[in-house]
C-alpha cells in the first residue's frame, strides 16, 4: 500500500483549489473547499465518502456538466472552468462517457438505439454507428440483446446498455455515478468486473464514485472525500 | 442529422398517438375550415364569373340610376322607348338592343296558377340574350307596333301551367288580361345568383306598358356589341347619348349607368369575396388556438422527457440540437395536423359541392399556403417548449423526479 496521489504517467485530469459554492450569503454550501487531484490515463479510481462530502459535485465538474467556483480545472491542458456551454458540451462528446446510477436510457428504444445516440450526436452516418454500437454491446456481453427495449431487460443488463452507450466513442475517461447503487450484489460485482475489464483491456480512464466498499475494491485507486476535501487517496494495494 | 431528428419526432408522436392526434385536433379543424371556405367560395366565383361569360363578353346593361359599390345606387329616372330606338339607330357599333320592363304577377291556367315575372320586350331580348326559341315563333312587327295580347313563356311556367298539354296556342291569364301563347323557350337553369331564368313570360313591351304597368317606363337596356367592336367605345358612345338624351349639363353626374360584363362581375363576386375573406379570418383564428394547444402539449412533453433531455446533454448534445430535436416535433405535429386538414377540408368540399350547388375548383395555391401556415404555426408555439428543453441544466435534469 504505497502512498502516491501522483501517478507516472501524464495527468489527464488535473484539479487545483477546486471549490464549489451553491447559492450566496449565509445560505452559501461549501460543496467543494480546495481540492487538489490528478488522474491519470488509464487510472480506475473509485471516489468515496458519506453523503453531502462532495463527492457528487467533484464527478460533476470532472465530467464537464459543472464549472468550478474558483480553482482550476485542466482536462488535456485544457482549462474547463473557461469554456462556455457548448464547448463543454462538445467536449464531453469527444472526450467523456457517463454511467449513471438510474441507467437513464430511453425508454421503448432498443438497446442497440439507445447505443448508438451518442454516436448520432457525433454525426456519424447511420450503418457505421450501427456496426460500432454492436461491437459495443459485444464488449458488455449484450450479443443477441440489441433489439430490446429497456423494458425487456434485467437491470444489469440496462447498466450493461449504459456502459455499452458510455464507451462506444472510445472516450478519454467514462464517468460512473454509482454504477451499482440500483443493483443486488451479484450483479454489482459483474458491473465492476466488466468495468475493470475495460479499464485493463481497453485502457478507458474510469472515474467511479460509489459508497461500497466492495465495490471500491475493483479501482486501482481509492480518493476519500470529507467536508469537501479530499480525506485520502491511496493506491489499492490488491490490484498493483 | 435532421432525417434523424425527424424520424425521433415521428417516433415520439407514435408513442403517443390519442394524445397527438387529441393536440392537433384544432389544426386540423382550422385548416379544414380554410381549404373548405376558399375552395367553395372559389368555386362560387367561378360559377358567377362563368355564368356572367355565357351571357357573351360583349353585353353591355344601361340602367337608370348611378351605381356606387355593390348593391348600391341613386334614383334616376326610367328610359322611355325612344331611348331604345336612339342607341339602335345612332350607334353603330351595336348588334342588337333589348329593352326591358318587368313585373311580377301571378299567371292561371285552368285551375293552376304560378307567381312569375312578367317582361316586356321585343324580338331582340332573345338575340342579345342568345336564347332561342324552342317551339312556336317571335313576335311579329305587328303585334310588337299594336300591342298585341301573345306571349312567349319559359320553360318553368310552360311546366308548372301546362304540364303536358300543348301550350302553343292556348291561353294564359296573367293579372286579368288573357294572353295566347305563341312561343316557347329553351330551358336554360339557375343563373349565378340562384334565380330560375326559366321562370318568365315575355310580352311585347308596347303590350306590357299598356296593360301590366300602365307607364311608359323602359328599366332596362340590354345591348349586345357587335363582334370585333370595342365594348369600351360602345360604353362611352352609349353613355354620351344618354346625356344628350336625359338632358344632363356638362360636367353634372350621370344619373344612368352603363355597365359592362367585367364590372357585372366585379359587383357579384366582390360580396363573395368579402364573404369568403371573413371566413378565412375566423378560421386562421381556429389555426392559432390550435397553436396554443401544440404548445402546452409541447411543455407537458418537455417536463415528462426532463431525464431524456438530461441524458442527452450530458452525452454531449448541443443546446440548439436538443431545439432542433423539439421544435421539428412541434412543426411534425403541426404540419401533420394541416396535412389531415387538407385531406379533411378537400373531402368536405366535394361533399358539400352537391348540396351547396357550387363546383369544385381545386386550387394548389391555397393548399400549400394552409400546409406553411399549419407548419409556421408549429415554429412559433414549439419555439418556447423547445427554448425551455434546450436550456435545462443537464445535473438537474438528470436528478428529476
Amino acid at each position: 500500500m504505497t502512498d502516491s496521489g501522483q501517478t507516472d504517467k501524464r495527468p489527464l485530469i488535473k484539479l487545483r483549489g477546486v471549490t464549489k459554492v451553491y447559492g450566496a450569503g449565509h445560505a452559501a454550501t461549501h460543496a467543494l473547499r480546495g481540492v487538489d487531484l490528478d488522474i491519470g490515463d488509464g487510472d480506475l479510481v473509485a471516489v468515496m465518502g458519506p453523503s453531502g462530502s462532495g463527492k457528487s459535485t467533484c464527478l460533476n465538474i470532472l465530467g464537464c456538466l459543472d464549472t468550478p467556483t474558483t480553482g482550476t480545472y485542466m482536462f488535456k491542458g485544457v482549462e474547463v472552468g473557461r469554456l462556455d456551454r457548448d464547448q463543454r458540451a462538445r467536449l464531453r462528446r469527444h472526450y467523456l462517457g457517463f454511467v449513471f446510477q438510474g441507467y437513464n436510457l430511453l425508454n421503448r428504444t432498443s438497446a442497440i438505439e439507445n447505443v448508438e445516440l451518442p454516436l448520432v450526436y457525433r454525426g456519424v452516418p447511420a450503418k457505421t454507428r450501427r456496426a460500432l454500437a454492436r461491437r459495443a454491446l459485444d464488449a458488455v456481453g449484450l450479443k443477441g440483446r440489441e433489439k430490446h427495449a429497456p423494458n425487456e431487460l434485467s437491470g444489469g443488463e440496462q447498466q450493461r446498455v449504459a456502459i455499452a452507450r458510455a464507451i462506444v466513442t472510445g472516450p478519454a475517461v467514462l464517468m460512473a455515478d454509482e454504477p451499482t447503487g440500483n443493483l443486488d450484489t451479484a450483479r454489482s460485482h459483474e458491473i465492476m468486473e466488466l468495468l475493470a475489464a475495460l479499464n485493463r483491456q481497453q485502457g478507458i480512464t474510469i472515474v467511479m464514485v460509489t459508497h461500497e466498499p466492495d465495490m471500491a475494491a475493483y479501482a486501482k485507486r481509492i480518493v476519500h472525500f470529507l467536508d469537501g476535501l479530499v480525506e485520502s487517496d491511496k493506491r489499492n494495494g490488491s490490484q498493483t | 442529422m435532421l432525417w434523424d431528428t425527424i424520424f425521433l419526432a415521428l417516433r415520439e408522436i407514435k408513442r403517443n398517438v390519442m394524445r397527438s392526434f387529441l393536440t392537433i385536433l384544432g389544426i386540423v379543424i382550422g385548416v379544414a375550415s380554410v381549404i373548405t371556405m376558399v375552395t367553395l367560395g372559389g368555386g362560387a366565383t367561378v360559377q358567377v364569373t362563368n355564368q356572367i361569360a355565357s351571357l357573351g363578353s360583349n353585353l353591355l346593361m344601361v340602367t337608370p340610376g348611378k351605381r356606387m359599390g355593390p348593391g348600391q345606387s341613386s334614383a334616376g329616372a326610367p328610359f322611355r322607348a325612344k331611348d331604345v330606338e336612339a342607341i339602335a339607330r345612332d350607334i353603330r357599333s351595336v348588334a342588337a338592343v333589348a329593352p326591358a320592363s318587368a313585373k311580377p304577377v301571378v299567371a292561371i291556367v285552368g285551375n293552376e296558377n304560378w307567381s312569375t315575372t312578367v317582361t316586356g320586350t321585343d324580338n331582340q331580348y332573345m338575340k342579345v340574350r342568345m336564347w332561342p326559341i324552342k317551339a312556336g315563333r317571335q313576335f311579329s312587327d305587328s303585334e310588337l307596333r299594336a300591342g298585341a295580347a301573345v306571349c312567349i313563356v319559359g320553360d318553368t311556367v310552360r311546366q308548372k301551367l301546362f304540364g303536358g298539354l300543348e301550350p302553343l296556342g292556348s291561353r294564359i291569364r296573367l293579372g286579368k288580361l288573357s294572353f295566347q301563347v305563341i312561343g316557347l323557350l329553351e330551358a336554360k337553369g339557375q343563373s349565378s345568383m340562384g334565380t330560375d331564368q326559366d321562370d318568365l313570360v315575355l310580352l311585347p313591351l308596347r303590350t306590357f306598358q299598356r296593360r301590366i304597368s300602365g307607364n311608359q317606363d323602359v328599366s332596362l337596356i340590354q345591348v349586345s356589341v357587335r363582334d370585333g367592336e370595342s365594348t369600351e367605345k360602345a360604353q362611352r358612345d352609349i353613355e354620351r347619348l344618354m346625356r344628350e338624351h336625359r338632358h344632363i349639363s356638362p360636367g353634372a353626374e350621370d344619373d344612368f349607368s352603363v355597365m359592362d360584363m367585367k364590372e357585372i362581375t366585379r359587383m357579384l363576386t366582390g360580396t363573395t369575396q368579402v364573404l369568403t375573406g371573413l371566413l378565412g379570418a375566423v378560421a386562421a383564428v381556429s389555426l392559432l388556438v390550435g397553436g396554443i394547444g401544440i404548445m402546452n402539449i409541447m411543455l407537458v412533453s418537455v417536463t415528462e422527457r426532463t431525464r431524456e433531455i438530461g441524458t442527452r446533454l450530458a452525452i454531449g448534445a448541443l443546446e440548439r440540437e436538443v431545439l432542433m430535436q423539439f421544435l421539428v416535433e412541434a412543426v411534425v405535429l403541426s404540419s401533420s395536423g394541416g396535412l389531415f386538414g387538407i385531406l379533411l377540408g378537400l373531402v368536405a368540399c366535394i361533399g358539400l359541392k352537391n348540396f351547396l350547388q357550387v363546383p369544385f375548383v381545386f386550387n394548389p395555391g391555397i393548399v400549400v399556403i394552409a400546409f406553411l401556415f399549419s407548419a409556421g404555426v408549429g415554429v412559433v408555439f414549439g419555439y418556447f417548449p423547445a427554448l425551455k428543453a434546450a436550456r435545462l441544466d443537464p445535473i438537474e435534469a438528470l436528478r428529476h423526479e
